[in-house]
Formats: C-alpha cells, structure tokens, sequence
C-alpha cells in the first residue's frame, strides 16, 4: 500500500509539474506576444535576429530540402512502378515537399540550429547576470530579447521554407530528369499543374507557426535556465526536444486543420 | 536616501532575509558585509526590484518603491556588477552607452560615443579600448568598463556587487579607489556588497554587517576594529571559531 500510495504521489507530482510548465510557457508567450505590439521597438535587433535566424538558416534547410526531395522522387518512382503510376512522381514530389516535408523538416532542422543557439545565448546571459544588467539599465528583456526574437522567428521561418520547397522540388526535378528519364518540360509542368495555391499557403503557414514555437522555446528555456553551465546545457537540450516535439504536434493539428 | 524597513524574503524553505533595516542618508557610502549566503546579494536586488519582498517595505528618496515609475526609478540607479555582466554582442562603447541610447529621450549615437569615451577615459581606460569586444578585455579592465557604464547616465545611486570579486590585490587597490573617487566627485550615494576587508576601508562611510537575514553589527567606518560585537570580531579576524558557523 506504502509503494502504491509513493506511485500515486510521484505520477500526481510529475503531472502538477507538466501543469505548471504549460502554465508558465503559455504566460510567457502571452506576455512576449503583448511586447511584440507595445513600443519601444527595437527595429536593429528585429533585423540582426532575422540574419541570423533566416539568412544564416540558409545552408542547412536548402541541403536539407535538396537531399530529401531527391529521394522522395526516387521513393516516388519505386513505389508508383508497382501500380504503373510513375507520372506521379512530379506532382508528388512538389505536393509532399510543399504541404508536408519542406515545413516539418525545415523546421526541424531550424529547431535543432537557432532553438539550441537562443537557449544557449540567452541562458548564459541570465547566468552572467546580463539579463538583470538589462533590467538596471531600465530595459525590459522580454522585449528587447524575447520579442524580436519571436517575431523574426515567425517571419523567417516561411521565407525560409518558401526557398527548401523550391530547393526541393529542384532536387526532385535533377534526379526525375537526371536518373529516372522524365522529360524537362514534362517534369515542370506536371509540377505545376497539379499544384493548387491551398498546398503553397497551408506549407507557409505551418512555417509562421513552426517558426514561433523554435523561437518560443529557445527563449523560454534560456530566459529561465538553471545556474552555471549545467543550467544552461540542460536549457539547450529542453529547447531543442520540447521545439521538435511541438513542431511535430502542431503539425498533424494544423495538418487536420487545413485538410 | 535609501531606507528598508523590515524586509523579509524566502526562496520555497529558505528564509534569505528575516526583517532588514538600514537606512543610507543621500551622499553617504555604505559596505554590506556578510558570509556568503547571508542574504547581501538578494537585499541588492530586493532594492533594485529584481527580487519581490515577501514584506516590507524599500523608500527611495522618502518614495515606496513599489509605487514608483519603475523606469524613472530605475533611471535614477547604476549598478556595477560582480562580473561585470557586459553584453557580449556590443562593443565596449555601445555597453557604456546603452542607456543614453534607450528610450523616449536617447541621444544619437554621436553624442552618446562621446559620453562613453569621456566615461572610459574617467576610469583609466583609452578610447581605443571603445570599439573593442568585452571578450578582448581583462577582468580588471571589463571592471572599469562596467563601472563606466554605471555612471554613465550620472545617477544619484550607484550599487556595487562584489566589485574586487576575481580581481589580483592590485588591481582590487585600482577598482576601491575608483569608486571612492568618483562617489565622492559625483556626490553620490553609494551602497557596496563585498566581503572583501580592504574593499571596506577603501569606500565605506558606514558599516552593515548582515548574518543570517538580519542586521548583526552597523556603524562607522572608524568603530569597525573597536566593535566588541563577536558576529563581526570573528569575521574580520577570518575565524572558523566562533558565532558564525562554518560550513565546511
């Protein structure tokens, strides 16, 4: 009875602690999202954040998006064959990487890139007592680090997906061409055609929401990590799982939404 | 003038503070010493609204605190602190200049670079040290630029966290006598956490000794060696025995 009753506790502590984190993420976002609209604006950081989180994010979600859509069209192709549905391939290859695969794993690999590095700046910046300097000099953090930091997330990350679908469908459209035989012209049309402007817009608008949640956790475990190093290495592992789990949650929600 | 009245202060099961009071009279310096984890640092920051009292009560210039324009209150402050906490993504000039650049009223950045080289130049430091990284400087000169950066906005109190924390004996010497000099030429009011004895000969007017959460020991500068209080006797002296148990 003893054991149970310890059982019951721990289960009863771990889901009161899971409450709580919720609770608290979900009143940082209102108030960073509150800052976002409230002067002052800090235009310099906005911009400076962007950089870094969209342009430097380049590399990484480009050759993400060109090895996958790659072998998507191989995929494709395999499996179309054994039903004699090979023409499928461009169409596919455009709509998988569009709606699906270019927002999920661009913002997967995003999350793993600018989630770790906010975490990691931000955090040492709390340890270092840079955040309460910050305070001292009659500066709010939460606006003038959290705010640009989510809104350049929320609007880099669909700029970014925007050129991973292309980069994509580029990768599907050298190996279609290169290796499996289509036709040039054949493989651009197909890809266009069936292509409506509902898969381009759901794509972009899971990547806004994708972009806030790597942005979100990034700051939320920084601005809140432990003391010392351990503190904010445990900080940048919380904001790199906790990001690409939500990103992977919200995207079957969004994905039941605009289906 | 600086007056707390009973203020108290806990983190879950830890009682940090159990009703401080002290009063600063404007002008005036005063040294908080203590043991670590004696409550000096949370006090600071209970002071500076960075921590909320769980009670009592903080007055600034005979004004409640927490019914004061936290900008204008804040305005009023600089803090030199213990690591300086300098960003490290602007250069040295931008960090001393900060505040002249925040706000409804900030100057342009000509204007503020000024004031930031006659800053740096006020605590030893060249103007070629100005476009620098604080990653390019040493601990002691990180120091200088943080205490630029202090009195930058020339505010009416200044705070020091641990200032000669990480520094050699020389330098410590070169950081106390900066901030002597520069309270009194700016008739400031100035409280100093350290625990650091020659830190408290060099700045102190006043004296507050703090072991577990509350005052044990206050007074001048010049009663500190007569006092017969033995909180602060086996404190000065660097005893294990005594009062003040160590945890070792």
């Amino acid at each position: 009875m003893n054991t149970f009753n310890k059982l019951l506790r721990s289960i009863g502590a771990s889901v009161l602690d899971f409450c709580s984190t919720i609770g608290r993420i979900v009143i940082f976002a209102c108030s960073s999202i509150s800052h976002i609209f409230r002067p002052p604006f800090y235009g310099k950081e906005l911009f400076s954040q962007f950089m870094q989180i969209g342009f430097y994010s380049l590399p990484v979600v480009g050759l993400t998006a060109l090895f996958t859509g790659a072998a998507l069209a191989l995929q494709i192709y395999s499996g179309g064959a054994r039903f004699s549905a090979e023409s499928v391939v461009p169409s596919i290859v455009a709509i998988g990487m569009v709606r699906e695969l270019g927002p999920v794993l661009g913002g997967l690999m995003v999350a793993g890139r600018v989630s770790s590095s906010i975490a990691a700046e931000l955090g040492t910046m709390r340890v270092t007592e840079q955040i309460d300097a910050l305070v001292t000099l009659s500066t709010n953090p939460m606006k003038y680090l959290v705010a640009p930091r989510l809104l350049a997330a929320t609007i880099a990350m669909p700029v970014l997906v925007a050129v991973g679908d292309t980069i994509g469908i580029l990768g599907g459209y050298l190996v279609g061409t290169g290796r499996l035989g289509f036709n040039s012209n054949n493989y651009l049309k197909n890809t266009v055609d069936f292509m409506e402007l509902g898969d381009v817009t759901s794509g972009l608008a899971k990547a806004a929401v994708f972009g806030f949640i790597i942005a979100l956790m990034g700051c939320y475990h920084g601005y809140n990590s432990g003391r010392g190093a351990q503190g904010v290495g445990k900080a940048t592992i919380n904001a790199v799982v906790s990001a690409s789990v939500m990103i992977l949650a919200a995207n079957y929600i969004l994905t039941e939404a605009f289906f | 003038m600086i007056m707390v009245q009973n203020l108290h202060k806990r983190f879950t099961e830890n009682t940090v503070l159990r009703g401080v009071n002290m009063q600063i009279e404007k002008g005036e310096s005063m040294v908080i010493i203590g043991g670590s984890g004696t409550g000096k640092s949370v006090l600071l920051k209970c002071i500076l609204g960075l921590e909320k009292p769980d009670n009592g009560k903080i007055f600034i210039n005979g004004q409640d605190t927490t019914k004061l324009d936290r900008n204008l209150f804040l305005s009023s402050f600089g803090m030199l602190f213990q690591n300086a906490a300098l960003f490290d993504s602007l250069t040295v000039w931008k960090n001393v200049a900060f505040r002249l650049l925040q706000g409804s009223n900030k100057m342009s950045e000509k204007q503020a670079k000024d004031i930031a080289v006659e800053k740096l130049r006020r605590v030893g430091l060249s103007p070629d040290v100005a476009e620098k990284y604080p990653a390019e400087l040493s601990g002691g000169m990180q120091k200088r630029v943080g205490l630029a950066r202090a009195i930058a906005a020339n505010p009416g109190i200044i705070f020091f966290d641990e200032p000669t924390t990480g520094l050699d004996p020389i330098m410590s010497g070169v950081i106390n006598e900066l901030i002597r000099e520069i309270v009194v030429e700016m008739g400031a009011t100035a409280m100093t956490i350290t625990h650091d004895m020659s830190s408290v000969r060099a700045i102190a007017d006043k004296v507050i000794m703090l072991h577990d959460g509350l005052v044990q020991w206050s007074g001048v500068i010049g009663d500190l060696e007569k006092s017969q209080n033995p909180y602060l006797n086996q404190f000065l002296n660097g005893n294990a025995e005594g009062p003040i148990e160590a945890v070792r």
